[in-house]
């Protein structure tokens, strides 16, 4: 062994087994690391498990106030209608237009239903009567999704009870939804966490384990070592490749088994997406460790500079072809949004490599990017 | 460090401000005229018209078309049928057949609604023109809608409030958390803890300047938030900062506690990343809490994001008082309380 690292010493470069003696000896020291091997491991599963059942960007059973100033048959058949319907529960009783305002403004009620006097009479006599709905735009999403959901409710009533003869439409629209029949909204949330968790935990864990060599300023005495600097840090990132590997796997397992996701496609098209995706957020993470001088700062960087723009920018809650176009072109520069578009198409649409080259390609594109700038990095602190 | 700690907040609250949107601004539609006549075309017509849908064009065959589909660019292919006009014209069933792309179930569902309203909508118009006045009008309902506090449905007031919050508390939380570690991990606790220092005295220097920082984080974002995206500010700023103050103590609080429940930087780094990102996802900055399964409610009751952002959005754009937000504030009280308490009980000045 000392022949040949004095060997090595001398032809200077390539010494398979220092290297791999160097890339054992870091995952020795994740591996002596319980608690955070636990958090690794554990977090994804359990951060899966509760976002599936939680994130889900329907509405259902919202509080809503009845202002009934008629109060005739008509308009408590219509309220116990908008009741059963599942999206609202008529839950508190309002007497006067000044019980409108505070009801909203303490979030008792997301909306107000106004029914005007004599609403049965104007009704069936006058044949056409009026509502008015007030919702707490406060939070716009839910207001416009109530709005429309109490419209199309009250329109149906309408239809159903004013007619004085049945008039249908002579038409019949027969919708197919493609790929998702019963409209689960775990198809959009899976793939979003597998994303979040893959990029935050990968770029984070490699950051972070180069940035504390520099930190305790132990990087200096690697660096003089014999190993070349490209090896140091390939052997510093090679274990969490394995690691966040293994995440992916455990992740799509319980995709699959726990939330029913399809696995249409090609497995190993799936794997090698997951793959192409781990790499590319440890050069996103090498890259953050070569412009930060302490952990703090490569923390900082990757957890509270990736987080929000990863939830919000990659299509995992909301659809990107409803942003401004500004915010579209931001998406287009993150990771993430590739990695879900492209997990979509294998999994859920079954598609082969002919669909999702492009994303595969972009994604190879910033790896190499952003290798190509720590690179330049890396040698500037050199010199 | 420190024009990390503004910069990076205040980038993303420009950024990301304006993301946040389920609405449907427009539908890529592609069409399949198997009927090809002027009443389908007219249909078409109706389409090209409004201002939600792009008309993709295809070629005339339903593989092709769904192609589009598989290549995501197009969202619903229409395809009316051979006898289309002809059925119309007879009164009798016409049929067309929509395909949606269904993986955002909702967006599905908006994007089925609205475009089978408008193909209604066209086959009602027909048939009363065909059978004229001699029809009895049905009744109808007319509904008004009215979007109060915000009016115009802006997003950016939504997210502004709710974005500004999760800042503040990661600020508060994970720097005290990795800062305390920190000492640790150097060594130099060891030096401090042979000092006479008192523990709540090392602890109460430790948390204000962090308390100070994220209190003026705050104040700043909102400043920025006003300045540009002119979010409104309704209710009393007193209040919001009272509140916010109680918050930060459980805020930093909770750092504490998990800096003296690790060892190194990196744990504390990933137990932080693990509760912040459950906190932030279950908290309703981007979904709302009452779809959430009943579970998750309750286990938002321990969620201090949960609390924070509905005060924040509350105050700022209704204009909440205190009497509004009571429940929110007390339980907020007693979590900071706890939590403090837990977390100067934990601490040890032996290591």
């Amino acid at each position: 062994m000392e022949k040949q690292s004095l060997n090595s010493n001398k032809s200077s470069k390539k010494n398979p087994n220092k290297f791999w003696g160097f890339a054992l000896k870091e995952f020795r020291h994740i591996f002596r690391d319980k608690r955070t091997l636990l958090i690794i491991f554990g977090m994804p599963i359990a951060e899966l498990l509760i976002f599936g059942y939680v994130i889900n960007n329907e509405i259902k059973d919202a509080n809503i106030a009845i202002y009934d100033k008629s109060g005739d048959y008509l308009s408590q058949k219509l309220t116990s209608k908008l009741g059963s319907s599942g999206y609202f529960i008529p839950k508190t009783y309002l007497y006067s237009d000044k019980e409108i305002e505070p009801v909203l403004r303490s979030g008792k009620a997301k909306m107000v239903v106004v029914y005007e006097s004599d609403f049965a009479k104007k009704f069936v006599k006058e044949g056409n009567s009026s509502i008015q709905i007030i919702t707490d735009a406060s939070e716009p999403n839910t207001a416009s999704l109530l709005a429309n959901y109490a419209w199309a409710i009250i329109n149906n009533f309408a239809n159903e009870n004013g007619a004085k003869e049945l008039i249908v439409a002579p038409i019949d629209v027969r919708t197919r939804m493609l790929y998702n029949p019963e409209l689960k909204a775990v198809f959009m949330f899976v793939p979003g966490t597998m994303a979040l968790i893959l990029m935050l935990l990968t770029a984070m864990m490699t950051s972070i384990s180069i940035a504390k060599e520099k930190e305790l300023g132990t990087m200096e005495i690697l660096l003089v070592s014999p190993l070349k600097p490209s090896h140091i840090v390939l052997g510093k990132v090679l274990p969490y490749v394995g690691l966040a590997f293994t995440n992916a796997i455990v992740i799509l397992l319980l995709g699959y088994t726990v939330f029913g996701l399809p696995m249409h496609g090609s497995l190993i098209l799936l794997l090698l997406l997951c793959f192409i995706f781990i790499l590319l957020a440890l050069s996103l993470g090498i890259l953050i460790s070569t412009i930060s001088n302490t952990q703090q700062v490569a923390m900082f960087i990757s957890m509270i500079g990736l987080m929000l723009p990863t939830i919000l920018l990659s299509g995992f809650i909301f659809p990107i072809e409803n942003m401004p176009k500004v915010l579209q072109w931001f998406s287009a520069i993150m990771p993430p949004r590739w990695f879900i578009s492209a997990l979509k198409t294998i999994m859920i649409k079954g598609e082969g490599f002919y669909y999702v080259w492009k994303e595969m390609l972009i994604m190879i594109g910033m790896i190499v990017l952003f290798l190509t700038l720590s690179i330049k990095k890396f040698k500037v602190r050199l010199s | 460090m420190l024009p990390i700690i503004f910069m990076v907040p205040i980038v993303q609250l420009l950024i990301l401000a304006n993301a946040a949107t389920f609405e449907m601004k427009n539908i890529n539609l592609a069409v399949i005229d198997y009927d090809n006549t002027v009443r389908s075309r007219e249909v078409i017509r109706h389409f090209n018209s409004s201002p939600f849908y792009t008309l993709i064009p295809s070629e005339k065959s339903v593989e092709k078309a769904e192609e589009l589909v598989h290549a995501n660019k197009v969202d619903v292919v229409l395809i009316i049928s051979k006898d289309f006009e002809k059925d119309l014209d007879n009164l009798s069933t016409s049929k067309v057949q929509l395909l949606v792309n269904a993986i955002n179930g909702t967006s599905a569902s908006l994007a089925n609604a609205y475009t089978s309203s408008i193909l209604t909508g066209y086959a009602k118009n027909i048939m009363i023109e065909k059978l004229g006045s001699s029809m009895n009008k049905p009744s109808s309902i007319t509904t008004q809608t009215s979007y109060w506090y915000n009016p115009e449905l802006k997003y950016s007031h939504y997210m502004v409030p709710g974005i500004l919050v999760v800042l503040v508390t990661i600020i508060g939380m994970f720097l005290t958390a990795l800062n305390l570690v920190r000492e640790k991990e150097i060594g130099t606790i060891e030096q401090i803890n042979v000092t006479p220092i008192k523990r709540y005295q090392f602890i109460i220097g430790k948390l204000i300047p962090f308390w100070v920082i994220a209190l003026f984080e705050l104040a700043f974002g909102l400043t920025i938030g006003k300045l540009l995206f002119n979010i409104p500010i309704n209710g009393s700023l007193i209040l919001l900062f009272g509140f916010a103050g109680v918050f930060l103590v459980l805020a930093l609080g909770a750092g504490l506690l998990l800096s003296s429940s690790s060892s190194s930087q990196q744990q504390v780094m990933f137990l932080s990343f693990f509760f912040i990102i459950i906190f932030v996802l279950m908290s309703g900055i981007f979904t709302s809490t009452e779809s959430m399964p009943k579970w998750a409610q309750i286990v938002n009751r321990i969620n201090p994001l949960y609390y924070f952002i509905k005060v924040n959005r509350m105050v700022l754009i209704k204009g909440a008082n205190l009497s509004d937000i009571k429940e929110s504030f007390i339980s907020t009280i007693v979590l900071a309380v706890t939590v403090i308490t837990l977390a100067i009980n934990r601490y040890r000045k032996t290591t």
